[in-house]
């Protein structure tokens, strides 16, 4: 009762509150225009956490992870473009339903499902992180080691495009947070005589630069790309025949973004296309799905924001995070010195349930300013590339310059953005680099305190129980995209 | 989905070494070999002082893992061939450059300067061609984000021929 209590926190504090109001002004932003994200936006807005407190600082990047989830939608709705990745299954029905004049109900709705399912997420995150957080305990190196295989083995069975190619992507990851000196015996692994690679490569040049530059040279590929803007005059509530007809989605969409969350991988993204397929799956009225149909915005829309509170599930609990943008969170709790894990939870709990209702409120604020402010939000939108992208390119040279004060993490951002785009135009997705790049060195420590331990017998791992499911849980997710496409192409047949 | 197939067809029409699915394949192959070869300069801790692996074991595993899968990822291609990707245009060749000439006057120049031009050079060659909105991209906000940077973080940026007038 006492930590529900300090959930209120926030509210009760001018400063939080006023940390959340410009952390969910500014996440609706970034979701808003296509190409930027909360990812991106987190990272940039990294730096500037250094002058706020370690809560103010997290509850800054929670607020703005929630409302840029919800702000993708925005422009998936009215001009086909999904403002972040998660948004792409919500203009497979939300275009087609603003082209039909009911822009106003399509948003409505996409708000709506969108609030509902952040606040199901983080009721979830409430009752879930702690107890996940006392089975941590349990924990020790080799079960820390198994859960991260585990986590990045989920990275080919759940995320998007080609298992083996994310798994490639992932390793890559793992193998970029070996550069530096290694942190058990001190010698120059990957450094080729440069003496700033000594400390290691920045998460921050690297998200940087797979997702702020390597989409700036994606948008110069899309110079002559035109939108057809729809117009918008007013969000309309759903209506009673709206809510009736949706209730079931919004509430199974939102265990499903929860659930898909709580696993490491791209989160809301895969939430969101799962969340849409059931919800056809589902439905009384299939057919309309791709046509405007409200239950496809509302599945897909609750099963995005769902998934918020669900990856911060693994982050503060395990220190595992479940998507990009909890990488980008777990940064700033490692910058700020608050080490998650279970003793975060005995520790701090003040913290932790501040975090909590900050995402509450944020998901509330959303509400809000989308739902009145939706029509400004969507202007934002008019802002031509060529200008914004310089912009943004400034704000991200200087952001990675700022923490170290590196000129040689400028250089590394670039080269990032450059490997970024090449990436992605031949399949492999960004994601599992960043959340290779944060499990690296958890896997890599662990591993070897783990065969110190054994005196370097490997087969000790099968000896211990939790280690062992792990294992045999990574075996399934492994095996699982191949049973999928023997089952897609049976059915198929 | 009808496009996709086409595209695919066409990739197959190709002879193998014009392929995507073999250079990037060839690619990744020859950086995870170099890499692989580095690992074998580096420093071996003595057996008394080694606990656990030593320090080049897991990068190598990394390596030799990236290419088993890499190899996988090729063969899967020659049965069901990757699309061919549309030829790349000019402005994204010229953004690219922007980048390089970026990190030579970032290095020789000024920092604030590589912001400046990069930043004029990108909006120009996007096709913004009216003054004020040059100036407000290379000029003005690169200022307000310099300024709000050194003020709020109290950031202190790279000596260059800008950057000295303004911190002498």
């Amino acid at each position: 009762m006492d930590n529900l209590l300090l959930m209120l926190a926030p509210l009760f504090s001018s400063k939080l509150l006023l940390v959340l109001f410009f952390g969910t002004l500014f996440g609706l932003i970034l979701g808003v225009l296509p190409g930027l994200g909360p990812t991106t936006g987190g990272a940039l807005i990294l730096p500037f956490t250094m002058t706020l407190d370690p809560l103010s600082a997290i509850v800054l990047l929670t607020s703005i992870y929630c409302a840029g989830t919800y702000g993708g939608a925005i422009t998936a709705v009215l001009i086909n473009t999904p403002g972040t990745p998660a948004a792409a299954a919500t203009c497979l029905d939300g275009y087609p339903l603003a082209q039909k004049g009911e822009a106003g109900r399509a948003l409505g709705m996409a708000t709506v499902s969108s609030t509902a399912g952040g606040i199901f997420s983080v009721v979830i995150l409430v009752f879930f992180a702690p107890i996940l957080a006392q089975l941590a305990y349990e924990f020790g190196q080799p079960e820390y080691f198994a859960l991260a295989i585990f986590g990045l083995t989920m990275l080919a069975s759940i995320g998007e495009g080609s298992p083996i190619k994310n798994l490639i992507a992932g390793a890559f990851g793992i193998l970029i947070s070996t550069v530096g000196k290694d942190f058990m015996t001190s010698i120059d692994r990957f450094t080729f005589g440069i003496n700033e690679l000594t400390e290691g490569i920045g998460f921050i040049p690297v998200v940087v630069g797979l997702f702020a530059m390597s989409e700036m040279l994606t948008q110069s590929t899309l110079i002559n790309q035109v939108f057809n803007r729809i117009a918008l005059k007013a969000i309309k509530l759903p209506s009673k025949d709206d809510y009736k007809k949706t209730w079931k989605t919004i509430l199974r969409s939102s265990g499903i973004g929860s659930f898909i969350g709580v696993l490491p991988a791209e989160g809301g993204t895969v939430a969101s296309l799962i969340g849409y397929s059931e919800a056809k799956r589902f439905s009384k009225n299939p057919e309309e799905f791709g046509k405007g149909s409200i239950e496809g915005i509302a599945g897909a829309e609750a099963a995005n924001n769902a998934a918020t509170g669900g990856a911060m599930v693994p982050t503060l609990a395990l220190g595992i995070p479940g998507s990009a943008t909890t990488a980008v969170i777990l940064t700033g709790l490692i910058i700020h010195g608050v080490r998650p894990g279970p003793d975060l939870f005995r520790e701090q709990p003040d913290f932790l349930y501040g975090i909590f209702g900050a995402m509450l409120i944020a998901n509330i604020l959303f509400f809000i300013f989308g739902f009145f402010g939706a029509k400004i939000f969507a202007r934002i939108t008019l802002v031509p590339n060529k200008i914004l992208w310089p912009m943004i390119f400034a704000v991200s040279v200087c952001g990675t310059y700022s923490l170290n004060q590196s000129i040689i993490d400028v250089w590394i951002m670039l080269f990032f953005g450059v490997l970024g785009f090449f990436m992605r135009r031949y399949g492999f997705s960004v994601v599992p680099v960043i959340i290779g790049l944060i499990l690296g060195e958890l896997v890599e420590g662990t591993l070897r305190q783990s065969l110190v331990i054994f005196d370097g017998n490997w087969l000790m791992f099968f000896t211990r129980p939790i280690a062992l499911t792990f294992f045999i849980l990574s075996l399934i997710a492994l095996a699982f995209p191949l049973i999928r496409s023997r089952k897609l192409k049976k059915n198929y047949d | 989905m009808k496009n996709v197939q086409i595209q695919k067809r066409a990739n197959k029409s190709l002879p193998f070494f014009f392929r995507d699915e073999f250079r990037v394949s060839l690619v990744i192959i020859l950086i995870s070999v170099a890499l692989l070869i580095t690992t074998f300069t580096f420093d071996v801790v003595p057996p008394i002082l080694n606990r656990g692996i030593q320090p080049a074991t897991f990068p190598k595993a990394l390596l030799v893992l990236i290419i088993v899968m890499t190899l996988l990822i090729y063969y899967l291609a020659t049965k069901n061939p990757w699309k061919v990707e549309k030829k790349l245009p000019r402005s994204f060749f010229l953004t690219l450059s922007s980048f390089v000439i970026f990190v030579v006057v970032s290095k020789t120049l000024d920092f604030f300067l590589a912001i400046s031009a990069l930043s004029i050079f990108v909006s120009y060659c996007w096709g913004e061609k009216r003054l004020f909105y040059l100036l407000l991209v290379g000029i003005i906000f690169p200022i307000i984000v310099f300024i709000f940077f050194e003020t709020i973080l109290g950031l202190r940026f790279p000596p260059g021929i800008i950057t000295n007038i303004y911190y002498s």
